[in-house]
């Protein structure tokens, strides 16, 4: 336990900044009461090692079903019908569920929103976090149970020689996702999804948590996706972020630069809804309406319905992800005149 | 006599709650969910109450609303004792304090429409508006009031989205023409686009109805865009309370400053800022700390802080920011030692 | 002075409500989805299995109704010359379709009348049982604590006699007459209900809308009416049909024993026991009103199943899929 005085990240950025996931046109149909519908479409991101980015956005906007299109865990009425997912230089898209399974652990780590749920509660903790190294490295029970022991510790659980046979629901919220934490990383892998990590935690076992990952990514140099609708969260903790809505990346590009000068009118408008700095009693600006539902979504650009810019190449057309400055792209056809407005 | 619209709506001094539980390790049954609160709301006003979970606000709201009868303690609303009353006074009374939950999904009745679910109150309240068409009518107008349409009245909560129900929770709040309505966590379940919808409505009625609020929320930015008043919670106790200026840019006891440093900020984006990450989890209700509840997690505990409670102190000028802690923050002191998390 | 007293000024009920002015409020309305509202009877119709199923039933309580009417008298005839008939000839007269028994009655009469008899024990038992077991049962776990203990062990003690032999003690004691055969049934069977509707009802006190209606001062009675029972009642329902089934071949057994439904008096629970001594050589005796049995409790259960996820609003759209999507398959992997 030290209590050294520095700034959230003192050390210095990994030189390497290599590409660890490429997402290119990823597609994932959903089979509904109304007809095959499009959840995710033509999404495209990169995670380098050592950085971490963000897909932000609201519910609905499609980012949890591209995280689990990634891993592999799309529930059996979803499917990926198009696009690459390259992990490392493997299609994760192209192979078959049997062997997916080579890279859950080693290549691939996720760390679930609610740990309560994500842990199995009739096993104790020393036996879930140990079945990684069982799976992967072919370790005993016993030499399993000793990793599982130092990497409790590793992620800060205190002692962790009692309390790896203890079970889930004897942990409080943050120990929990700690632990999940640990099961993701547990055998060092490149990249790291973390979907809604703290959504249920209190504002001060967020701030543990969020340095934990930052630590684990500096030790190790993995790339993290972090999936949030916080944009605080993304504006301390995230180097690139991409949002989406209803399905479409709108925007992408490098977070400091996205959030003081955004080129997309709902990444605007999300921004300006958030109450900082706003006066007692002034009212917050609010984007009228609601995101489309999957089977509304209209033609031409998905945000026409909401936009104040909206105009009718807005409604037969829909805008391709365009370079709009270092890093940045987004989709829309106005976006000089929101820079400018 | 004291000018009644001066003194507070709610006034609550020394409210203790304890439930017995099966013992804990120590041997302890007692876990004192609230010990000796001072609280008090203005009317028309907002106080906002901030706290993590396991500090016992929803006990305080659950008591507020009077489903659980404090332990010990003086609550007077508007001068009165609501938990001396009995029956039709009891009944009465209770218009005057509703309450907004948290979860769209969960408090509304998934059987009933919307219209029914508004109208609910008046079904133990029949004198308010003894005919159908009363009701049906006044159901119209709550409706148009919240911001819906006087047709959804017949429709069933799954058909609309969760920032919509909200708006049906606030409207069946408003139905008994309350004095004070707590708000606990009223749009943390939101989208981040419909909570400003949500809050600029609850601000819309405030200013139109002159209702108190009683905000809880975890959320600090929202808290501070709404709240006149704050209270801090930690572990049963309030450990700060004053404007929300003054609770906001100069907290004075080290868990609201570790609050306020630990909230992630949408303006820190340049360069990563100086954090106090607090150690440690917040102890059990069961076995709290001696003296001060906050030590074990305090960069500042020394050993006066395990012996004695401290006492809640206001600085020069500014009588009404009271913070209970043996070492408050100073303004402009070094935000301290970083106590990684252990 | 007492204790609360009112402000003069302000309407009853406390703090006025300003009613809200004609001008457009400036808050977003939000366009919800239509829907298309189905009739319960059309959303019936759109499943055949249970279309099906109700109208066998249909069909059963109108021969229930009717048939002692219509076929009473050819039910006690006997005709000696035509005796252990068996089924599907039409030689001996369209009365011995189904066979006759070894007193030359009419099978198909006596299979007619005996469901009314059949019915007025199965349905007033399950009946009395499902009401009196469910609001004991939704009372105790809405109050909790000592009523709701108190109201388990004595469902515990109920439930730990064999409930047939129960029945054979109390009907030898007393005379067996259907209403003491309903009673016994229904005694007998209390406690399923009992415990199933405490354990629903002891989870939906705690949920938040329940504590919502809680905080307007609603009285427990109210809150378990309008709350409670609406939920639990489709669960209970279900319950209802299997247990249907159940006093069915209860009654039957009773009846083998010689204290159930005594003759002349016949019910298909009768008709099965005093068949089985013939199953070799007239089959017909026991099959029939075995299948009677059998038909009409898959119906109920088949009924029972469509109707609870019909009433419950969360799951109504399953039965709005169009039939060919309620499986849903893997498409073929895409190869790139």
């Amino acid at each position: 336990m030290t209590t050294d005085t520095r700034p959230s990240s003192a050390a210095p950025l990994p030189t390497e900044d290599e590409v660890v996931l490429e997402v290119s046109g990823l597609d994932v149909d959903i089979r509904t009461p109304k007809g095959t519908l499009r959840a995710v479409n033509d999404v495209s991101f990169t995670a380098l090692s050592g950085r971490t980015i963000a897909l932000l956005g609201e519910s609905g906007c499609g980012k949890s079903m591209t995280a689990k299109a990634i891993a592999g865990l799309l529930d059996p009425v979803a499917s990926v019908t198009g696009g690459e997912v390259n992990l490392s230089g493997t299609d994760l898209a192209a192979l078959t569920p049997r062997q997916r399974l080579k890279f859950a652990g080693p290549e691939l780590g996720i760390v679930f929103q609610d740990a309560l749920t994500a842990l199995n509660p009739v096993y104790t903790v020393g036996t879930q976090l140990g079945e990684a190294f069982r799976i992967h490295r072919g370790l005993s029970a016993k030499a399993a149970k000793a990793k599982a022991i130092e990497l409790m510790g590793h992620v800060g659980i205190p002692q962790p020689e009692t309390r790896v046979d203890s079970y889930p629901h004897q942990f409080s919220g943050g120990m929990r996702q700690r632990i999940l934490i640990a099961m993701a990383v547990a055998l060092s892998p490149r990249l790291l999804i973390a979907d809604e990590p703290t959504t249920a935690l209190d504002v001060t076992v967020q701030a543990q948590i969020m340095d934990l990952l930052r630590d684990l990514r500096t030790e190790s140099h993995m790339a993290i996706v972090l999936i949030t609708h916080d944009l605080a969260l993304v504006a301390e903790e995230a180097d690139t972020v991409a949002v989406m809505y209803a399905g479409n990346v709108i925007e992408k590009g490098p977070v400091a630069a996205v959030f003081s000068e955004p080129h997309h009118p709902y990444t605007k408008g999300l921004l300006d809804s958030v109450p900082v700095g706003a006066e007692r009693g002034d009212d917050l600006t609010s984007i009228p309406g609601s995101p489309p539902e999957l089977h509304d979504i209209p033609r031409g650009c998905v945000y026409q319905s909401r936009c104040p810019l909206a105009s009718e190449l807005c409604r037969t057309t829909r805008p391709a992800l365009q370079a709009t400055g270092e890093g940045r792209e987004v989709a829309c056809h106005f976006w000089k005149e929101l820079a400018v407005a | 006599m004291p000018d009644l619209l001066d003194a507070p709506l709610l006034d609550i001094r020394g409210l203790t709650k304890n439930f017995h539980v099966a013992s804990a390790k120590n041997g302890n049954n007692v876990l004192c969910a609230l010990d000796r609160i001072d609280l008090h709301v203005n009317r028309g006003e907002t106080l906002g109450l901030v706290g993590e979970s396991g500090c016992g606000k929803s006990t305080l709201a659950r008591t507020l609303l009077m489903l659980e009868r404090p332990d010990a303690g003086t609550f007077r609303f508007d001068g009165i004792d609501p938990f001396s009353l009995k029956g039709k006074a009891l009944l009465a009374w209770r218009r005057r304090v509703q309450m907004v939950f948290q979860d769209p999904f969960a408090s509304l009745n998934a059987r009933m429409t919307a219209g029914e679910i508004i109208a609910e109150p008046w079904m133990t309240h029949r004198d308010l508006f003894p005919t159908a068409a009363a009701r049906a009518e006044r159901v119209r107008e709550l409706l148009i009031l919240v911001g819906l349409r006087p047709s959804d009245a017949g429709k069933s909560p799954q058909e609309f989205s969760g920032g919509q129900r909200q708006r049906i929770g606030i409207a069946r709040a408003l139905a008994l023409g309350p004095d004070i309505i707590v708000l606990d966590e009223p749009v943390s379940a939101l989208d981040l686009s419909v909570q400003a919808q949500v809050l600029n409505l609850l601000n819309e009625l405030q200013q139109r109805l002159g209702v108190a609020y009683i905000f809880i929320s975890h959320d600090l930015s929202v808290v501070r865009h709404v709240a006149d008043r704050v209270a801090v919670m930690y572990l049963g106790r309030i450990i700060e309370t004053g404007t929300a200026e003054q609770v906001f840019e100069r907290p004075r006891h080290p868990y609201t400053a570790a609050l306020m440093s630990a909230s992630p900020r949408l303006d820190a984006v340049e360069g990563r800022r100086q954090r106090i990450v607090l150690k440690g989890e917040m102890p059990s209700p069961l076995d709290p700390p001696s003296g001060c509840r906050f030590r074990t997690r305090c960069w500042k505990a020394t050993e006066i802080c395990a012996t004695t409670a401290p006492a809640p102190t206001a600085p020069t000028g500014e009588p009404e920011h009271l913070a209970e802690c043996h070492h408050p923050v100073q303004r402009g002191e070094d935000s301290g030692l970083l106590a990684r998390a252990s | 002075m007492s204790p609360y007293q009112p402000d003069p000024q302000l309407p009853p009920g406390g703090r006025a409500v300003a009613p809200p002015s004609t001008e457009a409020i400036s808050i977003t309305r939000i366009e919800s989805a239509p829907d298309k509202k189905i009739s319960l009877f059309r959303l019936l119709l759109r499943d055949r299995f249970a279309t099906v199923a109700a109208v066998v039933l249909v069909l059963v309580v109108l021969t229930a109704i009717f048939g002692p009417v219509l076929m009473g008298a050819l039910a006690t005839k006997q005709d000696l010359s035509a005796t252990n008939r068996p089924p599907f000839s039409l030689a001996d007269g369209w009365q011995f379709v189904l066979g006759s028994d070894s007193l030359g009655r009419s099978m198909l009469a006596r299979l007619v009348v005996a469901t009314r008899t059949t019915l007025s024990v199965a349905v007033p038992a399950v009946v009395v049982s499902l009401v009196v077991g469910s609001l004991w049962g939704v009372w105790a776990g809405y109050h909790r604590g000592l009523r709701e203990t108190i109201s388990m062990r004595i469902g515990d003690v109920i439930m730990s006699f064999p409930s047939l032999l129960l029945a054979v003690v109390v009907l030898y004691i007393f005379n067996p007459s259907i209403a003491n055969i309903v009673l016994i049934l229904a005694i007998t069977r209390i406690p399923i209900y009992l415990r199933t509707a405490r354990a629903e009802s002891a989870e939906l006190q705690s949920r938040t809308f329940v504590d919502a209606a809680r905080t307007f001062g609603t009285a427990p009675s109210a809150i378990i009416r309008r709350h409670v029972i609406p939920v639990v009642l489709p669960t209970l329902l279900t319950l209802a049909t299997l247990e249907f089934c159940y006093v069915m071949l209860a009654e039957s057994s009773l009846s083998f024993l010689g204290i159930g439904i005594q003759p002349p008096d016949v019910s298909w629970g009768l008709m099965v026991a005093q068949g089985r001594q013939y199953l070799q050589s007239a089959w017909w005796l026991a099959l029939f009103p075995g299948l009677a049995i059998v038909i009409t409790t898959v119906a109920a259960n088949v009924l029972a199943a469509w109707l609870r996820i019909a009433t419950d609003p969360a799951q109504r759209w399953r039965l709005t899929l169009p039939r060919k999507r309620l499986i849903v398959r893997m498409p073929p992997k895409e190869v790139k």
